[in-house]
């Protein structure tokens, strides 16, 4: 026990040192991310938007089919990815493999449907409500859209912060497309991993206990700009 | 003001759901001027009305036959919901939705929703959520919102129900007042007194077949019909 605590200890020195390669490591962690949950976000709550107030022939299907992608195995994403932009890959050409872009794409993947999935779940029954108001002020479908994500914007923060979790500590697909190269597309999930693998269990743990940090930062900072805890409502 | 809407005529329209008709057939028309009450017991098929003459719902059979046809029609046009619509907004932004909407400019937006907040009495609560105002409040909010957009006619859906004598009495005066304006009223209810005190003209609806269309001093001195006599002397149909 004692190990595990001096672990501890050590490793929150390391974080406040604010170690060099620490936070290169860190930054890129929360640029994949952010980025990733940002281009989630810009089509999944449209889509979420879309599928709660639209009527067409394969709509379950679409709805059945995005849930189930909410589950999509990382790995297989990753590696899905990887065959795609790997040289011999239909996406070759553009030479993306073991970047960071790589990495945001395989994230893209994995959060949209999350997003999507849970706005939509969120906005049918905002849909529900508005329904008769919307079409007797004889709105058109963009309007609709518009207004459903207006006033469902914080159960689709809620719903954008779970992609974000999701993203932040994802490992498997990032590690695939990604490659853990040193400088380049280590995130600290991915070197987490490999200390692990090396028996440096104290880098590993502060390594945790950053992503653990930052991972709390973004929600409560978010929770502060949307001012979620003030109006209790909604 | 006489609406170039009206006339509105229907011919020999008919709601069915699941298999029963639940109104019509149904041959009448909508006239100019006056507030219009429709008026009967639960189920008789006022909403059911009231949502297929605003084209919320479809006839089965039949059509309603406006003067003008698409936006010109619909946008001329407000419905007020019996349980009133409340967005996840401020009150100033409820009333304002319909104009923001339209796409009018945001000045002007925001002068005419002071004036609603102003007209219909909730000046003092316009930054509140919506959510927060009691059901008289929500009802007025609804009516601003409905009455924003200078509708030639207002539906209104058994829109005192839910409210206590002093929020109908001053809903009433904002829809008098509307009316002055120049605003076509039809109104449900199936409060004889309210009728009695707000109409001009009464259709009679029981179990959605339209019984009785006349003047509001003919439909309680002298009703043609053997259930408008009943329901008018307070009996119970069934
Ligand atoms: N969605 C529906 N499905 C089946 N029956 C309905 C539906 N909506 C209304 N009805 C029936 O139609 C009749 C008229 O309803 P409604 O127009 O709401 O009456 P009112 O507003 O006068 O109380 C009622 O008997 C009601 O049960
Ligand atoms: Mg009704």
């Amino acid at each position: 026990m004692t190990d595990f605590f001096g672990g501890i200890f050590a490793a929150f020195e390391l974080v406040f040192s604010l170690d060099e390669d620490l936070v290169e490591i860190s930054l890129r962690s929360m640029q994949v991310t952010l980025s990733a949950v940002v281009i989630s976000a810009f089509i999944g709550l449209p889509l979420g938007a879309y599928l709660a107030l639209s009527r067409f022939r394969y709509r379950r299907f679409a709805i059945a089919l995005l849930n189930a992608m909410m589950g999509l195995p990382p790995v297989v994403v990753g590696l899905v990815v990887y065959l795609l932009l790997s040289r011999s890959g239909p996406f070759g050409v553009l030479d993306l493999l073991f970047t960071p872009t790589a990495m945001i794409i395989a994230q893209t993947i994995i959060v949209t449907p999350i997003i999507a999935s849970l706005s939509h779940q969120a906005l049918r029954e905002l849909w529900h409500q508005y329904h008769d108001l919307l079409i007797s002020l004889h709105t058109g479908k963009f309007q609709r859209m518009k207004t459903l994500i207006w006033d469902g914007r914080r159960p689709l923060l809620t719903a954008t912060l779970t992609g974000f979790g999701r993203a932040i500590g994802e490992v498997g697909a990032i590690m695939i497309v990604g490659g853990n190269i040193d400088h380049l597309t280590r995130v600290l999930t991915t070197a987490i991993a490999l200390e692990v693998g090396k028996g440096d269990f104290q880098l590993a743990l502060s390594l945790g206990i950053v992503l653990i940090l930052l991972a709390v930062l973004v929600n409560l900072s978010v929770h502060m700009l949307s001012k979620t805890e003030r109006a209790g409502t909604w | 003001m006489v609406s170039t809407l009206l006339p509105a005529e229907c011919v020999g329209v008919t709601v069915k759901r699941q298999g029963r008709t639940i109104l019509g057939p149904i041959d009448w028309t909508l006239e100019d001027e006056c507030f219009t009450i429709v008026l009967g017991p639960n189920g008789a098929g006022k909403t059911t009305f009231l949502r297929l003459l605003h084209g919320l719902q479809q006839p089965r059979s039949g059509k309603v036959v406006w003067q003008k046809r698409g936006a010109d029609l619909y946008c001329a046009q407000s419905f007020v919901f019996q349980t009133p619509i409340v967005m996840r907004r401020s009150v100033l932004e409820n009333i304002r939705y319909p104009l923001s909407v339209r796409k009018v400019d945001r000045e002007e937006s925001y002068k005419q929703t002071r004036y609603w907040l102003e007209r219909v009495g909730l000046a003092d609560k316009s930054e509140l959520d919506a959510a927060s105002l009691s059901g008289g409040e929500r009802q007025k909010m609804a009516l601003a919102r409905a009455l924003i957009t200078r509708p030639d006619i207002v539906f209104l859906d058994e829109p005192t129900t839910n409210l206590d004598g002093a929020s109908t009495a001053s809903l009433e005066a904002i829809l008098k007042s509307a009316q002055q304006d120049g605003c076509k009223i039809v109104m449900a209810t199936h409060d004889l007194s309210q009728a009695r005190r707000l109409a001009d003209d009464v259709v009679f609806l029981h179990k959605g077949k339209l019984v009785e269309h006349s003047s509001s001093q003919l439909f309680f001195d002298r009703p043609q019909s053997d259930l408008a006599s009943a329901f008018t002397r307070g009996e119970l149909l069934t």
